[in-house]
């Protein structure tokens, strides 16, 4: 797989997703957030949070609308530097200018608009903008062959089943095509792919499907933050949870510290739910 | 191919996705961009060939390819340009522009006639670029900067036009130095047993298969496709999406020169009125071939089997003795035909979005 591998993957100097593949979640964090806030004029966005992904785990930001979750993804994907605090790739201040360096360092966001063309064949949408080339001066051409032969290869290793990559993106249901969007993120060279929402918009088995790519991403060694409101997305998947409400952190918890109803309770409010239940049952 | 099997779950939620594609064979042809010109082309020949013994003669097709061969070269410029998402309304008048560009340097500057070739192609391709910068740069329609460019041209043309040779007319093109090379390259004939076929129709052979190579198997072809499917999502991947719109305008451009000084040498003038409603013949060429109007999806060949269409169809009328203006109808219904059938096209291709 790796001579498979573009130049653009080997240039960010890193050692590729694959070679820490099932190493499973050891040692220091791919990915941290330190104490960071986020301020618009008077609004705080996001007051003193903290968080950090590992190799092979996966970390979930769990929280309500308004909570804080986009301001979280501009933070780490470089669309925005935090007022306060920082942001740490390897331990050191990672000070990503725009995303496009994020990406370079192995930060890969897959947002909810996916980025790709749905009226354009799988293939061609995997490569876009890092089309693998062969021959030379004006006979350059798209390898055709590869870009076929790779993406099927890369989307079996992820477990998608496509049934033809010829077919336009279109077609393919939500969950494929997040799953697509997933692999092609881990093909070029992700160390750190951070998912928006990737379930919000997907009926129950649909999301199941994601859920499982998102394992299987973890599996390959990559660190993996997975913002969702859906707990009962989050929990099965997830090896730590931070929780945000109105942009503090309720919480950043191991899975080993706290259960599924718990993080129920705390997304919801603790008290409120309870008190609402109380009402409910009432009425 | 999938090393572990999948969870019975799983698999439960792939059969029900795979009735979607169970006609996958058939449908898969009936979404090629070029079936529908591919069947009309055959009709159309079908038709006029069994009505008119001349049409199916071999001088008959060397009489019907040529006004294809012109339409069809502009009119696979045109449907790169649209799969990238934007229409070149200035691209019929643009030939006339170069017309007489290379008439007035050569007749009334005395310029050798490659030398006005030449600064014909340097304005053409200016003028694409200036279309391409401002739609880029404005984010404005390119329907109405390009109708300003189409205005614009429209009037520069009739004015300099009669400023200089106090006529509505530029001609003696043939009596320029270099004329017999150029005209023997561009627009002479060639004898293919006994009949004279227009060279012009070898270069819209060539165009069509480097066109359809460039946007099948180049770097460049799927950027088209991308920026003209969508362009912020292109840019988001890091598709240079500006330049590649301002390449298509100056393709563009430089289709409407190479017509446009290939009309002037085969004429030998050039009406300062010429090309006029030419731009919505080659637009309807390629919506015809495949192309959609929204963008993003299109074939090249397809262009040039829409050209074909015209082609024949505007000689077979002829031959017929019908009266012309049943053209303009005929026009209008193989439009709406091809659109209606793009429609269900797109319809197919994002059935199950979301």
């Amino acid at each position: 797989m790796s001579e498979d591998r573009p130049e653009r993957a080997d240039q960010t100097g890193k050692p590729p997703a694959a070679d820490t593949a099932g190493a499973g979640a050891t040692g220091a964090p791919l990915l941290e957030l330190a104490n960071a806030s986020k301020y618009y004029g008077s609004v705080i966005a996001l007051k003193d949070v903290s968080t950090s992904v590992r190799a092979g785990e996966v970390t979930c930001v769990l929280g309500d609308n308004g909570a804080g979750k986009s301001t979280l993804i501009k933070l780490l994907s470089g669309v925005v530097r935090p007022d306060e605090g920082e942001v740490l790739l390897d331990g050191r201040p990672a000070g990503f200018a725009n995303p496009r360096a994020a990406l370079d360092a192995g930060v890969a966001t897959v947002h909810q608009d996916l980025a790709m063309i749905p009226l354009m064949a799988v293939w061609r949408n995997f490569f876009l903008g890092s089309e693998p080339t062969k021959g030379w001066g004006p006979l350059r051409r798209f390898d055709v062959a590869a870009a076929r032969r790779i993406t099927r290869e890369q989307l079996a290793a992820m477990g998608i089943d496509i049934r033809d990559p010829d077919q336009p993106v279109g077609t393919l249901s939500g969950g494929e095509r997040q799953s697509v969007a997933i692999a092609r993120a881990v093909y070029f060279g992700a160390r750190v792919l951070i998912l928006d929402e990737p379930t919000s918009a997907l009926g129950v088995k649909q999301a199941g499907t994601v859920l499982r790519y998102i394992a299987r991403a973890r599996d390959q060694g990559l660190g993996v933050v997975f913002i969702t409101h859906n707990p009962h997305h989050a929990y099965p998947v997830g090896d730590r949870f931070l929780l945000l409400k109105r942009g503090r952190s309720l919480g950043d918890f191991a899975k080993s510290e706290i259960t599924l109803p718990e993080v129920t309770r705390l997304m919801a409010g603790g008290s409120e739910l309870d008190d609402l239940a109380h009402e409910l049952e009432r009425a | 191919m999938t090393t572990t099997a999948p969870p019975a779950d799983e698999r439960t939620e792939r059969r029900s996705d795979e009735r979607v594609s169970d006609v996958g064979l058939l449908r898969r042809l009936l979404i090629r961009p070029e079936l529908g010109a591919a069947i009309g082309v055959v009709v159309v020949f079908a038709f006029f060939a069994a009505s008119s013994e001349v049409f199916r003669s071999p001088a008959g097709a060397a009489n019907w390819l040529y006004p294809a061969s012109t339409l069809g070269i502009m009119a696979i410029a045109v449907a790169l340009l649209m799969i990238g998402g934007e229409f070149d309304l200035s691209a019929g008048v643009m030939t006339a522009t170069v017309g007489l560009t290379v008439g007035l340097l050569s007749t009334e500057l005395g310029w050798n006639l490659w030398a006005a070739m030449l600064g014909a192609l340097v304005l053409a391709l200016a003028l694409g670029f200036v279309n391409g910068f401002l739609v880029v740069r404005t984010g404005l329609p390119s329907f109405i900067i390009t109708l300003g460019m189409f205005l614009m041209l429209q009037g520069l043309n009739l004015g300099v036009t009669t400023a200089v040779t106090d006529t509505v007319l530029v001609d003696g093109i043939d009596d320029v130095p270099g004329y017999e090379l150029a005209n023997a390259l561009l627009a002479g004939t060639v004898d293919i047993g006994g009949v004279q076929f227009r060279i012009t129709i070898l270069w819209w052979l060539v165009l069509t298969a480097v066109a359809t190579w460039v946007l099948l198997r180049t770097r460049v072809g799927n950027w088209i496709f991308a920026v003209g499917g969508d362009a912020r999502a292109a840019r988001n991947v890091g598709v240079p999406a500006a330049r590649t719109k301002i390449a298509l305008f100056m393709t563009t451009a430089g289709a409407a020169w190479l017509v446009g000084t290939m009309s002037a040498l085969r004429l030998t003038s050039v009406q300062a009125n010429a090309g006029i409603g030419q731009e919505l013949i080659f637009i309807v060429a390629a919506v015809i071939g495949g192309c959609l109007l929204t963008g993003g999806y299109g074939s090249a060949i397809g262009a040039s089997l829409g050209a074909l269409i015209f082609g024949m169809t505007s000689q077979g009328i002829v031959y017929l003795q019908w009266d012309a203006n049943w053209f303009m109808f005929f026009l209008g219904a193989m439009l709406l035909l091809a659109v209606l059938a793009n429609r269900l096209v797109r319809r197919y291709a994002e059935q199950s979005r979301k």
